[in-house]
């Protein structure tokens, strides 16, 4: 894939444009236009089923993965269309990372959880230091210093999502996006993956789905709220700064959505 | 509390009711299991002893020499019984049927689970467990006729002609039938079992994890080497055993191609015979003390199943992991 460094003048990190994803002839999501700024953290709220998630997974091609999922329209990221005929999904997916909702640690050492991605990429400086860097990065570091040959899988589920975090780090992606990163971790170890998320804003660009509405208030700059049409399929309802979604939505159903009225 | 009160109270045995109809289940499923263990030790015990004589007039040579010269005698041992030239047709034959089979099953597995799309992979995945069930006897004749005088020996002719001279025991002379042409007849007919439970291993591969692998730009063979391959290892070990299982006591096909020679081999171009075609192939004419002999073989070949599956089992054990095929087994 080529990549325009030019084409991102209005600090763009990642724009949608008119996508639409099918599943076979089902249409999941429909119309949907999304600009996202660089260094910025967007959250995608809305109930399920409105295919957020599916928004979510179309900006790294995961959907591909799916033998029946079609993406109509665009994704550009850096001026370049990342579904056109001659993108490798490979290499955006190493420039778009991704942190699932379950914890999904490989069987490896801690240290190879980190080390791998980071190998295939044909990453050829001091492994031990980015491994460092990373798990430090993740706020992870000091837990498992120790004990980096122990299994990935013997972390707690949060750690193990931070050592996620760290892997996805590690391969040094543009954007992250993250499906409910802490939806499946209980309410200490979420505020420290939000923390952490507010770190990352830093150096990445991050997409972050969301079912916790206070998650999507308190780490968020932006947030898209979609909702599912009479057809079932996910349209893009409003989006906008935060502060402007929370405090004075500008549609009626954002407004009963994120006062509890429906979802 | 007084136990007449107790509404709980277990009643005693043979008082009816339902704990002791549960009870009664319990032994006759205990019976069923324990079944299984009397029908071995009893068959292991009556085979032993009757072929005791053999082994306390062989003694070692037993399984150390390939004299193999049957005598007629009804009360005594009389010939000469060395068996190491069938033990090494058996062991020849299934080592040559796994290094073919075992790389091509796990090929076919990755096809079939990480590659082929459902529409196509579910027909294949079908058409390999038929394949599993024709009987070896159908594999024995085709081998006989079709596959090995078409494909099998012209392969064969080509390495001992260009090889044959510099790599040991793939030389001159090449007969019609032998050690290859069984091995190979015989890597077909465990490819299928050992593509099944490969198969069933790797679509049990967490695709949580597979998401991960790609997540990080990880192309198709990274991911499959990093996630497919070590997650399905015990099982692809596990298959191995089981189709390991099946070459070993494979009677009728190996006995059809192996060409039924004594002798001990110099190449695997050399006609040979393995232990279950020759209980096979001489049981019927066989003096009684002869047959003492052949039951003999019979134990050997028991005692090497239960070895390599020993093993197996201790290189799983050893690597941590549990062998995903038991239940196929």
């Amino acid at each position: 894939m080529t990549i325009n460094h030019n084409g991102s003048a209005a600090g763009l990190a990642v724009e949608a444009k008119n996508m639409n994803v099918y599943y076979g002839s089902f249409r999941a999501v429909k119309d949907i236009s999304l600009k996202i700024e660089r260094n910025s953290i967007t959250a995608l709220i809305g109930p399920s089923g409105c295919g957020k998630s599916t928004v979510l997974r179309s900006f790294n091609r995961m959907n591909d993965l799916v033998p029946s999922a079609r993406v109509e329209g665009e994704i550009l990221f850096q001026g370049n269309n990342i579904y056109a005929e001659n993108v490798d999904p490979v290499e955006v997916r190493r420039r778009i990372g991704m942190v699932f909702q379950k914890p999904n640690p490989f069987p490896k050492s801690i240290y190879e959880n980190v080390a791998w991605g980071a190998r295939i990429n044909g990453f050829k400086g001091n492994m031990d230091e980015l491994v460092e860097q990373s798990l430090h990065h993740a706020a992870l570091w000091d837990e498992v210093k120790d004990k980096l040959d122990q299994s990935g899988l013997s972390l707690s589920g949060g750690q193990q999502q931070r050592l996620c975090i760290a892997r996805t780090i590690a391969v040094k992606p543009e954007i992250i996006l993250m499906d409910e990163p802490a939806s499946a971790l209980d309410p200490i170890a979420t505020l420290r993956i939000e923390d952490l998320i507010r770190e990352l804003k830093k150096e990445y660009t991050i997409l972050i789905v969301t079912h916790n509405m206070q998650q999507a208030a308190r780490a968020s700059d932006y947030t898209a709220f979609f909702n599912m049409d009479s057809d079932r399929a996910g349209y893009l309802v409003e989006f906008s700064e935060t502060d402007e979604i929370f405090t004075n939505p500008k549609h009626e159903l954002t407004e009963q959505y994120i006062t509890g009225r429906f979802g | 509390m007084s136990s007449d009160t107790n509404a709980f109270q277990r009643p005693a045995m043979g008082s009816g009711g339902k704990s002791t109809q549960d009870a009664w289940f319990q032994r006759a499923l205990a019976l069923a299991g324990a079944s299984v263990l009397i029908i071995l030790a009893a068959m292991l015990i009556s085979t032993a002893m009757n072929a005791w004589p053999v082994f306390t007039h062989s003694g070692w040579s037993f399984i150390t020499s390939s004299d193999w010269d049957p005598g007629i005698s009804r009360t005594e041992i009389t010939g000469s019984y060395g068996a190491l030239s069938f033990i090494l047709g058996t062991l020849i034959t299934s080592t040559i049927a796994l290094l073919i089979a075992v790389p091509l099953a796990i090929g076919c597995s990755l096809y079939l689970t990480q590659i082929a799309r459902p529409s196509i992979g579910r027909p294949l995945a079908y058409a390999v467990d038929l394949l599993a069930a024709v009987p070896s006897v159908v594999y024995g004749l085709w081998g006989l006729l079709f596959f090995v005088p078409i494909f099998v020996r012209p392969m064969i002719k080509v390495i001992a002609d260009t090889v044959g001279e510099a790599v040991p025991f793939l030389g001159s002379p090449v007969v019609t039938y032998n050690y290859a042409t069984a091995g190979i007849v015989l890597a077909i007919m465990v490819l299928p079992i050992i593509t099944a439970v490969t198969r069933e291993v790797m679509l049990n591969t967490p695709i949580a994890e597979i998401q991960g692998a790609y997540a990080l730009g990880s192309t198709r063979w990274e991911m499959i080497r990093a996630i497919v391959l070590p997650r399905a290892r015990p099982g692809i070990i596990g298959a191995t055993m089981l189709g390991l299982g099946r070459a070993l006591g494979e009677t009728v096909a190996v006995a059809m191609l192996i060409g039924g020679s004594q002798r001990m081999p110099t190449s695997l171009f050399q006609g040979g015979q393995s232990m279950a075609g020759v209980i096979a192939i001489t049981f019927q004419e066989a003096s009684p003390e002869n047959v003492k002999a052949l039951l003999g073989v019979g134990v050997v070949l028991f005692v090497i199943t239960v070895l390599v599956n020993m093993a197996a089992r201790l290189v799983i054990w050893a690597t941590g992991g549990r062998v995903a095929g038991d239940a196929a087994v």
